[in-house]
């Protein structure tokens, strides 16, 4: 890697920052859109097979062709703008919806060296950015010039911002047991295997997370900001062709980056469940890129099993689980661990 | 200041959880409904008036496509009220395997309707399962009629013909090797009775698998405990029939207050709601397909004692045997006067109701000898159901009604007719 780097700023001088930045997006984000494709297939084949059927095979060997066959479908449909839709804001809002999905990606460290922006103040970006991503809701909503659309984006408009305090609170957790903003140190706070993830002493904290995860990325039993039966797809009903598709690629996305930080921050990110495993899945892939697949496939896996299990949730009743349940629940916790660090226990919340 | 309007919204035609062609005017103050105006049409086929333009039993398919989930209910209140003006008996025989059917036909409705219920309410799951199971009953429906939704099966004056000796089998296909096939025919070795009855076994390990997934459920409760109330006195006063009443807490129920074919030789309870609000009619329609199933289970170990025939042996109504046909005069005249003219009604009216899976099915028919009827009038439950969507939806939110049209378990084949 050195070698690489001394290589680069002799041939390109100061011009080789930048390139070497976009050389990392580019790893980074080819194998998240990749990712994101092949969700959206094994989201498929597993509620399929939860519903007793089969989900798609068609396309290539065992259906594998099958996201591009749909990328290709999306990319080939005409986009259409409604009549009396803002033309510009109709453009703007997916844009506006997966920009932020990808920037966050930024902070999320796959190994002890592999992250792109080493930023301390990791923890308070990342909500800065995840926050963004309403606006692209809203505006799709309003810009659509449609009564769905706008309900849904009214809707999905209240829901993500509550459920954005109980998700901020939850990080506070984080930020009080790791004393770091840094998303690598608050890995390698729990480095040495299961015992020390913060998932164990922040139990009810990871648990809202992981909830309000799901309401954060409009996923089902929570989806009602595209509540299929209700409001038939909500703020993103005009959208056809490739700006459905971004919106498409956004949630997907979203529903990554949730699962990635709920890898990071309470199981452990890259570090082996048991340290006599770091060395194994080391020498297989990378320095334990591995293991925070791993358990970023296991948050998903959860994400799809819930979709396939619940009913819906009303919009009333999200509101009230998120302000009159979750909240409280983080604060107490919150105020629990904080008076718990200042007794003899405080080594079991570190 | 600006003026604050109410919201208008148009939820439907075109809409997923409509049920078919339910156009609603919803006027809503943010997300709560203030009216709910259905506007129903939009599937109208005239069947009243195309039947006096047929014969009598060239209209007993058009009873299929009324409520077209509950297809024999529909063709046994015809057959009835043609069987009542002219004062017909309908053989032993038949008048089971039409109980056995209808109890099949109420499984089939209820199944379609729990799957739509909670797909609308977004448990996706549950609709998958019970489209498994239907599918068992549309082979049902295919081994005795050889259509699988509009059968066609029932006649005044019984059924078209006797249940099939051998079950038709899945056969091999590239997709499907030996061990799959093997699994796939192996309760269909024996008669449709074999099958009906390896069915009523299985079914209820079915409905507990239904139950599992919703009936403890948190947010299942949420979104359907007292959600679109109705008391037991506005039921009644609304003409509310079938589960919607029962639903209410009045325990009526056509097959026991006005027993026809052989429901008063069978065993079974009818469920009763306490509240009245869509928990309550989802428990009693769960129920009732357990209790269906006992009915079925019953019939069928009566039918499988007792041959017989299964169509009345006056040649004026029901043809002859072909054979008869072929070698005797008489028959034969039979046989030609009622392919070309049809049955002759004697003049009258008369009114025949079953319970069919969502309420009282009537028909009023209206004779005047000839070989058409003279008017036809039908009843059907959803239509009155749906009149009331407005007086359970106010003030209830968006995803309410869509939970409030699900728990009516309206089709619009029925309502528009």
């Amino acid at each position: 890697m050195d070698a690489v780097t001394t290589f680069g700023q002799n041939l390109l001088g100061p011009v080789w920052l930048p390139v070497w930045t976009l050389v990392k997006i580019v790893c980074i984000l080819v194998p998240l859109i990749l990712g994101v494709a092949y969700l959206t297939f094994i989201e498929r084949k597993v509620i399929g097979y939860m519903q007793v059927r089969i989900g798609p095979n068609r396309v290539g060997p065992a259906g594998l062709l099958q996201p591009f066959a749909d990328v290709l479908k999306l990319l080939l449909k005409e986009v259409i703008v409604p009549t009396g839709a803002n033309k510009y804001l109709f453009f703007i809002a997916p844009v506006l919806s997966i920009a932020p999905a990808v920037a966050a990606w930024a902070v999320i460290p796959f190994a002890p060296q592999a992250v792109l922006a080493n930023v301390n103040a990791g923890l308070l970006y990342l909500l800065a950015m995840t926050s963004i991503g309403v606006y692209g809701v809203i505006l799709a909503g309003w810009a659509s010039n449609s009564k769905y659309a706008f309900l849904g984006a009214l809707r999905s408009a209240a829901q993500i911002v509550s459920y954005e305090i109980a998700m901020g609170f939850a990080l506070v957790g984080v930020l009080m047991a790791a004393n770091s903003l840094n998303l690598t140190d608050i890995v390698r706070g729990q480095e040495g295997g299961i015992l020390h993830w913060y998932a164990w002493p922040l139990l009810p904290l990871f648990v809202v997370y992981v909830v309000a995860g799901i309401a954060e990325t409009n996923r089902h039993p929570f989806d009602v900001a595209e509540g299929e039966s209700e409001i038939v797809a909500g703020f993103h009903v005009e959208y056809s062709g490739v700006a459905f598709a971004v919106f498409f690629l956004a949630e997907y996305m979203n529903m990554f980056l949730i699962a990635a930080l709920a890898a990071t921050m309470f199981m452990g990110g890259w570090s082996a469940p048991f340290p006599f495993l770091n060395n194994v899945a080391g020498g297989l892939l990378g320095d334990g890129f591995l293991w925070l697949a791993i358990k970023l496939s296991f948050v998903i896996f959860i994400f799809l099993w819930v979709r396939a299990t619940f009913p819906r949730y009303r919009y009333d009743q999200i509101m009230r689980l998120g302000w009159k349940v979750f909240i409280p629940v983080t604060l107490v916790w919150i105020v629990f661990i904080g008076a718990m660090m200042q007794t003899r226990f405080a080594w079991l919340f570190h | 200041m600006a003026e604050i309007r109410n919201y208008t919204i148009n939820f439907g035609p075109q809409h997923p959880a409509a049920h078919g062609v339910l156009r609603l005017v919803l006027e809503l103050d943010g997300e709560v409904i203030e009216r709910a105006d259905p506007h129903v049409g939009l599937l109208h086929r005239a069947t009243e008036k195309l039947a006096e333009t047929r014969t009598w039993i060239q209209s007993v398919p058009y009873m299929d496509r009324l409520d077209y989930v509950s297809m024999m209910c529909n063709e046994h209140a015809y057959c009835m009220a043609i069987e009542r003006l002219l004062g017909l008996e309908v053989p032993l025989r038949a008048q089971y395997i039409r109980t056995m059917f209808d109890e099949i036909t109420r499984i089939m409705n209820h199944l379609m309707w729990l799957g739509a219920h909670s797909l609308d309410i977004g448990g996706m799951t549950t609709f998958l399962y019970c489209f498994r199971e239907r599918e068992d009953l549309f082979d049902m429906y295919e081994a005795v009629s050889g259509a699988r939704m509009h059968a066609a099966y029932y006649r005044p004056g019984g059924v078209y013909r006797d249940l099939p000796e051998r079950m038709p089998q899945y056969r091999a296909q590239h997709t499907r090797n030996e061990a799959t096939l093997r699994d796939m025919n192996s309760n269909r070795e024996g008669s449709l009775l074999d099958f009906i009855d390896d069915f009523t076994r299985r079914f209820p390990g079915y409905v507990d698998d239904y139950e599992t997934l919703l009936t403890d459920n948190r947010i299942w409760k949420q979104r359907t405990v007292g959600i679109g109330v109705v008391t037991p006195e506005r039921a009644l006063a609304l003409g509310f029939t079938g589960p919607m009443l029962r639903g209410s807490g009045i325990a009526w129920d056509l097959r026991r207050k006005q027993p026809y074919e052989v429901y008063d030789k069978m065993q079974f309870d009818i469920p009763i709601g306490v509240n009245g609000d869509c928990y309550d009619r989802y428990l009693v329609r769960v129920e009732e397909m357990r209790q269906s199933n006992r009915i079925v289970k019953q019939c069928v170990d009566w039918l499988r004692q007792n041959p017989g025939p299964v169509i009345t042996d006056n040649h004026k109504v029901a043809p002859p045997h072909r054979e008869a046909m072929k070698s005797n005069m008489e028959e034969l005249i039979h046989h030609f006067k009622l392919f070309t003219e049809g049955i002759h009604v004697p003049p009258g009216e008369a009114y025949a109701a079953v319970e069919q899976p969502k309420g009282e099915f009537g028909v009023y028919a209206i004779s005047d000898g000839a070989n058409k009827p003279y008017r036809i009038k039908l009843r059907t439950p959803d239509y009155v159901h749906l009149s009331a969507l407005d007086e359970m939806s106010r003030g209830h939110m968006i995803a309410d009604v869509v939970a409030i049209i699900g728990t009516q378990d309206i089709v619009f084949g029925s309502i528009d007719r």
